[in-house]
């Protein structure tokens, strides 16, 4: 899927590095939302059921996740919670294949995609990879790109086509949020913005392939108090266009964006597993386990 | 003072013929032992260790100072009367043994360095550079094998690869197919034997200090490993392989011993390093400096100084290229990855 990309794609993408910006001084206050254009060789669109049945992760001879099944339904926000070392970030970096990349580190169980195994002998890691994209705890745009090759990277990464680059750049960064901040600076190197918008940048980055899964690591862990609400609107906004999971160690975070929640817990010596999953209303609210309930309250972890 | 006289006093009762060098050591151990007791008369025993210590090291730190300051002055005292604009216009066409040391010039050996250098950066970069990313980037288990070879490929002696050419590629080759003499081609391959290592070893530590973030990223973005390297590590180390072929430059401009048996020398322009012996500085250098004559050792001297500023100048350039990388090196130990670049860039945005 991702292999039909036209052959000169790369190079174009290379090409316009001096990031022109497109006229929109006569464009009053508000900013009219960009449509995408259209993506050769690119994910299918629109956003995804993702599901973990039974999923297991070693690194080496540890066994660090035990028999997590959960769903995270297409066009919602699912967030992750529990203490550290309890396998969330494992479980998120199993839900796109990035898992497998440290060394010693091994799978059990199934990862569905729309109903298609992601671990299935039909998929390969960088189409999975080009579909669901990923978000890090840690800002990381490229430092050797401007912040439209940032954008585009993905593009020019995973060999996927685009007609019209310039409306792709500002349809991403509108998403992301980040548009209005920096659309006279679309040649300054991307480690020139602040953390806040580095972190936004990243999420421009991804959604430029228009995934159908955004997976987000603690993306505000790093970041100011404003910063993180910046982000957070932002994932209120991408909701409908792609299916969302974040693993947040702030729980006011969790309860803010998302719809439905898990919550992991690993023992001493013992591997990770979900206490216990639902809406994030009752999570929150009446969750039925008694650890749960200790911890949305704050009496542990 | 009282230490110098002390030791004349001991020396004229005791000894006599013990040369200067024993004198000055004990001079020395003498100067110390008696700063120690002055200092510890005035200020106590701490301060005295400390100060003793403090002279101690900065005396050896003059010590080692002493023969490279006196290299580097004695070849500027030498050179530089013999060396006038001439010598980066001129060859040694036409230039008799008995000439005074200003006439002619060494342009034949500069050429002959810049393009038996180049052609050896223009084949070991590349290699060097793959291997390199062959050692940091990738999983194979001949990773090891390969990084202790090239540990024992750099700590080869020279002269061993100029050999190696000699005797597999001139030797019984350059019978039949005239590439094979001695030319400057020959000489460029016997340097970026040397050189592929050097290269090779500067530039992984250079690709090690690329974050591991970036690299999740390009790969979570659907990217393979291939195009990570190539659209993601190598720009961000870019500075550093610059860096790296520079020092493999430096370094490999004044190999003499690799040239001996490959270019040979030769006293004309010869421009074409296919073809015909070719002159280098190192190997201008190394033989007028043996011939009898004063002019002719003064022109050595002469190539030697334009050798020494033009490798003290490569250097000045890596170091340049250099800092934006070591900056970001000190404000990764203390911050996040993504400071790398938004640091480098705010120091020059301010006044």
């Amino acid at each position: 899927m991702t292999d039909v990309a036209s052959p000169s794609a790369p190079d174009a993408a290379m090409s316009h590095a001096d990031g022109k910006t497109p006229p929109t001084a006569e464009i009053p206050v508000v900013v009219a939302p960009v449509r995408a254009p259209e993506l050769i060789g690119g994910p299918p669109p629109g956003a995804a059921t993702i599901e973990a049945i039974d999923a297991c992760a070693w690194f080496g001879d540890h066994l660090v996740l035990e028999g997590v099944s959960l769903v995270m339904p297409a066009g919602q926000v699912t967030a992750l919670i529990g203490p550290s070392g309890c396998g969330k970030s494992t479980f998120l970096r199993l839900l796109n294949r990035m898992h497998e990349l440290i060394p010693g580190a091994a799978m059990d169980g199934e990862v569905l995609l729309d109903g298609s195994d992601i671990y299935g002998s039909k998929m390969r890691a960088q189409q999975v990879r080009t579909r669901i994209g990923m978000v890090f705890q840690k800002p990381n745009p490229f430092p050797a790109m401007s912040v439209r090759d940032n954008v585009l990277s993905g593009l020019k990464l995973a060999r996927i086509g685009c007609s019209d680059k310039d409306s792709l750049v500002e349809a991403s960064l509108q998403r992301a949020g980040l548009w209005k901040e920096v659309r006279d600076r679309l040649g300054q190197p991307g480690g020139a913005l602040s953390g806040g918008q580095q972190q936004r940048l990243c999420i421009a980055r991804s959604l430029a392939v228009s995934p159908n899964v955004l997976l987000m690591d603690e993306p505000c862990s790093a970041l100011d108090p404003t910063s993180t609400r910046r982000i957070e609107e932002t994932i209120a906004e991408l909701r409908d266009l792609v299916t969302i999971v974040i693993v947040t160690h702030n729980m006011q975070q969790a309860y803010r964006v998302s719809d439905t929640c898990a919550f992991f817990l690993a023992g001493e010596n013992s591997p990770g597993f979900i206490v216990e999953q639902g809406p994030t209303s009752k999570i929150f609210g009446s969750p039925d386990d008694a650890r749960t309930l200790d911890y949305v309250e704050g009496r542990f972890g | 003072m009282s230490s110098l006289s002390l030791c004349w006093l001991i020396f004229s009762v005791l000894t006599d013929g013990v040369g200067w060098f024993g004198f000055f050591l004990v001079a020395y151990v003498a100067f110390l032992v008696l700063f120690y007791i002055a200092t510890y008369d005035r200020l106590g025993r701490l301060a005295a260790v400390d100060r003793t210590v403090t002279v101690a090291v900065t005396s050896a730190m003059i010590l080692v100072a002493i023969p490279l300051v006196s290299v580097v002055a004695y070849v500027l005292v030498k050179g530089l009367p013999a060396l006038r604009p001439g010598f980066f216009t001129h060859t040694q066409r036409g230039v008799l043994p008995s000439e005074p040391a200003s006439a002619g010039g060494g342009l034949h050996a500069i050429v002959g360095t810049i393009e038996q250098v180049g052609i050896a950066l223009l084949i070991s970069l590349p290699l060097g550079v793959m291997t390199a990313v062959f050692l940091n980037e990738s999983r194979s288990k001949l990773r090891r094998s390969v990084r202790i070879f090239t540990d024992a490929m750099s700590g080869m002696p020279s002269i061993v690869s100029g050999l190696f050419i000699y005797a597999t590629l001139i030797i019984p080759l350059a019978r039949d197919n005239a590439i094979f003499g001695f030319d400057g081609i020959m000489a460029s391959l016997a340097l970026s034997v040397t050189m592929m290592p050097t290269i090779c070893r500067s530039v992984e530590v250079v690709l090690r200090l690329v974050p591991a973030g970036l690299r999740e990223a390009g790969l979570a973005l659907g990217s393979s490993r291939a195009r990570v390297v190539w659209s993601v590590v190598l720009p961000t180390a870019s500075s550093g392989l610059a860096t790296g072929a520079i020092l493999g430059i430096a370094r490999e401009a004044g190999e003499t011993a690799p040239l001996l048996f490959t270019a040979f020398g030769y006293n004309l322009m010869n421009a074409n390093p296919l073809k015909g012996p070719q002159e280098s500085l190192p190997l201008f250098i190394y033989r007028f400096i043996r011939q009898p004559l004063e002019s002719s050792i003064q022109r050595g001297f002469a190539g030697a100084l334009v050798l020494m500023v033009l490798i003290l100048s490569l250097f000045a350039i890596a170091r340049i290229l250099g800092r934006d990388r070591t900056r970001a090196r000190r404000v990764r130990r203390f911050g996040p990855a993504r400071a790398v670049a938004s640091v480098v860039h705010h120091d020059r945005e301010r006044p």
